[in-house]
């Protein structure tokens, strides 16, 4: 059978039990990470000094003094300036980390511990990324005051309630630009502006804009964020690579003893992965892919709810939420099927998507996100992520419109 | 001549077994020389197992790997002082050790002669005095012959002066082998890998049997038990893990059985599909990690309507157990860390609501009865794989056409 991910024996229900790969026919789980663009592994590859027979030099320390040296800073600089740009900052105001979740670590432990003595008092949502929730607990122990703001059935916040909120010892407002769950658009510019407002400008905005980078505008910089959250590997870069903006003049308190990256994080640079980052990241402002994605995924769940009729989404409407993710509910054409089963009977068509996001699908409860939206019990244990990316063909999804509604077939007609 | 590093191995039970002791004897030399590092050189000698470990190794490797070896009692550090060998290099030894002990915190010692070689001139309580003398001299520990910290044992033979001090425990039991082979139900959680652990540990070889209900669990338990297999090899060497294509049964009795009673109906399928993975394996007994009255499945009501499909003995090692005792030995063997990885061993799907908790077993059959059990069974046999899992890693292991496997009795 053509496309068929791999062979059957007669009277077997399913593929034999972990034997042999799978093969991958349409990745769809994109928000969690995705595959590195091509231009992305050049990149990287001129940088670790692989070359035979003898190596050009160019993956020197940038702390070196000769000229190789200075050749690999300045291959970190073009990449920070890269980055930098897409939030229309300026390279000093750029930190490099190891991920999204360190600049989220760093930018909510930091600016607290920093600002103390003002105050005891942040602001977040209910649906913010776990490792934002980390760092919120993580303070609560050490005495903070934490106020969670509900969100809308679309999973919204309004400016408005983030006013109300503030309180004379508001220190910093967290929350993230596009969430990686459901794809809720915040609208981060007025949120910014109302902050400001009833802050009087002593609570700072800090904004995980690790699911916006590259699929929405970012002018961060422009719209008075003063901390941002950046990840390499949601735009087709490499894991293990990330940033935190910083606008200046604003303080941090530093983790570690060290020089690098403004005392903030000390160590030797991860040259060939902020020279990934910095790739993607031109890839991005080179040919943004918003208006693709978009188009992509609302010609795929269209597709998808004609061929399995009562599949409906959660959180905001597709058409509002960001171009790349779509978290559907299958409550109605699998009844009572949990969302890992689910994801376990695509994974054998060889389509790979979401049941909770990467991070949550492991620990066993249902998804704060979903929760926070206030759904309905049954459709928070059978829904599914579906998240496209920079090298999301229209083939893959056109195999994947054909193999999710086979895999239920299979699913519905052994349950009955 | 200097001393050299030696591994002394002590066992108890193996040396009660009269006429079969030679048997026992050369299992747990080959169950040794498979533990310890490859070049390890092994023998009995004197009621003793003694190792050499090759030029290089750590002796905490050589002891690590005796502590997993059943059939040992006692794992020592201790040295081989070559004969002849005069009273001041014994003492200088006896004074090498104590120094040691002292070193890891011990503050009186005692020193524990024999003299096999009745020809040596010192006889065992004067050696004893000789030997305090100077390591009280030499070390200033505190002589004490009730409770001393360390024991320093010397044991003076024909070829040569061994000497040792404390020592570690073994895993007790009887050699791997020496029992024949059972096969466990593995499921990845706690008891099961538990359950294996003790029927290896009184000699026996050891298959698995894992049924696998791809999708409704994932490749994510699997490697749990694979993993878990893998705790189990390295006591044991290789374990023979079937994978059993479940989930056509596990559906079939979703259709055709009652709710309150799939679950009793699905383990006796279990153990069905497990005597038939037996027979090819030619294990002699199952083994389940039943604990009286934990679950629902678990009461003797229960027990006994599951358990009558076996033709073969059905061990159930924790059958006494109580879960914090079974937790605590997961975690002394190494399975509990694998065991808690939050991947489900049975879908919430399947797992009936009410369960009958004491069920007669007329109804049970009854229900089964309604399935076409040849069918099921022959198909999940065909479509299952078996697996020979090393601590290393596992590895494809077809059976052979007639369904035999190697014979039993090797360590694997």
């Amino acid at each position: 059978m053509a496309g068929s991910p791999r062979g059957r024996r007669a009277g077997a229900c399913y593929p034999e039990p972990g034997g042999g790969p799978v093969r991958l026919l349409a990745y769809l789980d994109n928000a969690a990470t995705t595959p590195a663009l091509p231009e992305v592994a050049q990149a990287m590859l001129g940088v670790l000094g692989a070359e035979e027979p003898a190596p050009a030099g160019a993956f020197a320390n940038p702390s070196a003094v000769h000229r190789w040296g200075l050749a690999a800073a300045a291959a970190v600089a073009e990449a920070r300036r890269a980055v930098a740009a897409m939030l229309g900052a300026a390279e000093d105001e750029l930190i490099f980390t190891s991920g999204g979740t360190e600049a989220n670590h760093l930018a909510l432990l930091g600016l607290c511990r920093a600002r103390r003595r003002r105050g005891r008092h942040l602001l977040t949502t209910a649906i913010e990324h776990r490792s934002v929730l980390a760092a919120c607990d993580a303070l609560a122990a050490e005495g903070w005051a934490v106020t969670r703001l509900p969100v809308s059935p679309q999973g919204l916040v309004s400016p408005e309630a983030v006013a109300a909120a503030v309180r004379p010892d508001t220190v910093l407002c967290s929350l993230a630009h596009v969430n990686n769950e459901i794809g809720a658009v915040q609208p981060v510019e007025a949120i910014a502006a109302a902050l400001r407002r009833a802050s009087g400008g002593a609570a700072a905005l800090h904004v995980d804009g690790v699911q916006a980078l590259g699929k929405l505008p970012t002018p961060y910089a422009a719209w008075g964020v003063d901390l941002a959250s950046l990840s390499a590997h949601k735009i087709g870069g490499p894991k293990g690579s990330g940033a935190l903006y910083v606008r200046r003049g604003v303080r941090l308190a530093p983790a570690v003893a060290g020089e690098q990256e403004a005392g903030l994080r000390p160590g030797t640079e991860n040259v060939p992965g902020l020279v990934g980052f910095g790739a993607a990241a031109r890839a991005a402002a080179s040919a943004p892919p918003g208006a693709r994605l978009r188009a992509q995924k609302l010609r795929f769940g269209a597709g998808l709810r004609a061929r399995l009729p009562g599949l409906c989404a959660n959180g905001p409407d597709p058409e509002d939420a960001a171009p790349h993710i779509l978290n559907l509910c299958f409550c109605a054409v699998a009844p009572g099927v949990p969302a890992e089963v689910l994801l376990h009977a695509l994974e054998a068509e060889g389509v790979a998507c979401s049941a909770g996001s990467a991070c949550s699908a492991r620990h066993h409860e249902p998804s704060h996100v979903l929760a926070a939206l206030g759904l309905a019990p049954e459709r928070l244990a059978g829904s599914l992520r579906f998240s496209l990316g920079p090298r999301t063909s229209d083939a893959e999804l056109d195999l994947a419109l054909e193999a999710i509604p086979a895999a239920l077939r299979r699913l519905a007609d052994a349950i009955r | 001549m200097a001393a050299e590093p030696l591994l002394i191995g002590r066992y108890a039970e193996v040396a009660l077994k009269g006429g079969n002791r030679p048997d026992f004897e050369r299992a747990l030399l080959r169950a040794a020389r498979r533990q310890l590092p490859a070049g390890s050189d092994v023998e009995l000698r004197g009621s003793r197992l003694l190792a050499r470990l090759p030029q290089g190794v750590p002796v905490a490797a050589g002891t690590a790997a005796l502590q997993r070896c059943f059939g040992l009692v006692t794992v020592q550090a201790g040295w081989r002082l070559p004969r002849p060998a005069d009273l001041a290099a014994i003492a200088a030894e006896a004074v090498a050790v104590a120094r040691r002990a002292a070193a890891d915190g011990a503050a009186s010692f005692k020193i524990a002669a024999q003299r096999a070689d009745k020809t040596f001139p010192l006889t065992s309580p004067a050696l004893n005095q000789e030997l305090g003398a100077a390591v009280a001299a030499a070390t200033g520990l505190r002589v004490d012959v009730h409770a001393p910290d360390v024991e320093v044992g010397v044991d003076v033979r024909d070829d040569a002066v061994y000497l040792w001090g404390g020592g570690l425990p073994g895993p007790g039991g009887l050699p791997t082998g020496t029992a024949g082979r059972a096969l466990v139900l593995l499921s990845g959680g706690i008891d099961s890998p538990v359950a294996a652990y003790l029927a290896a540990k009184r000699g026996c070889l050891l298959s698995a049997a894992y049924f696998h209900t791809f999708p409704y669990t994932g490749d994510g338990t699997r490697q749990k038990v694979l993993d878990l297999a893998r705790v189990l090899a390295s006591y044991t060497g290789a374990v023979r893990l079937w994978v059993g294509q479940f989930t056509g049964v596990q559906l079939a009795v979703q259709a055709a059985v009652p709710e309150p009673l799939r679950t009793l109906v699905v383990r006796r399928l279990m153990l069905r599909l497990a005597e038939a993975f037996s027979r090819r394996d030619r294990a002699g007994a199952l083994v389940t990690g039943d604990s009286l009255g934990q679950v629902a499945s678990q009461t003797l009501e229960s027990l006994a309507a599951v358990g009558e499909v076996a033709t073969l003995p059905l061990l159930r090692p924790l059958v006494g157990a109580d879960k914090t005792e079974i937790v605590a030995l997961a975690r002394r063997i190494g399975t509990y860390d694998i065991s808690i990885r939050p991947f489900d061993d049975c879908c919430t799907l399947f797992a009936p609501r009410h369960p009958r908790t004491r069920p007669t077993r007329e109804e049970v059959r009854q229900a089964e009865a309604a399935l076409d059990l040849d069918a099921l069974l022959a198909a999940a046999v065909a479509g299952s794989e078996r697996l020979l899992v090393t601590p290393e890693g596992a590895r494809p292991d077809p059976p052979g056409r007639q369904g035999a496997g190697p014979a039993d009795g090797t360590a694997g």
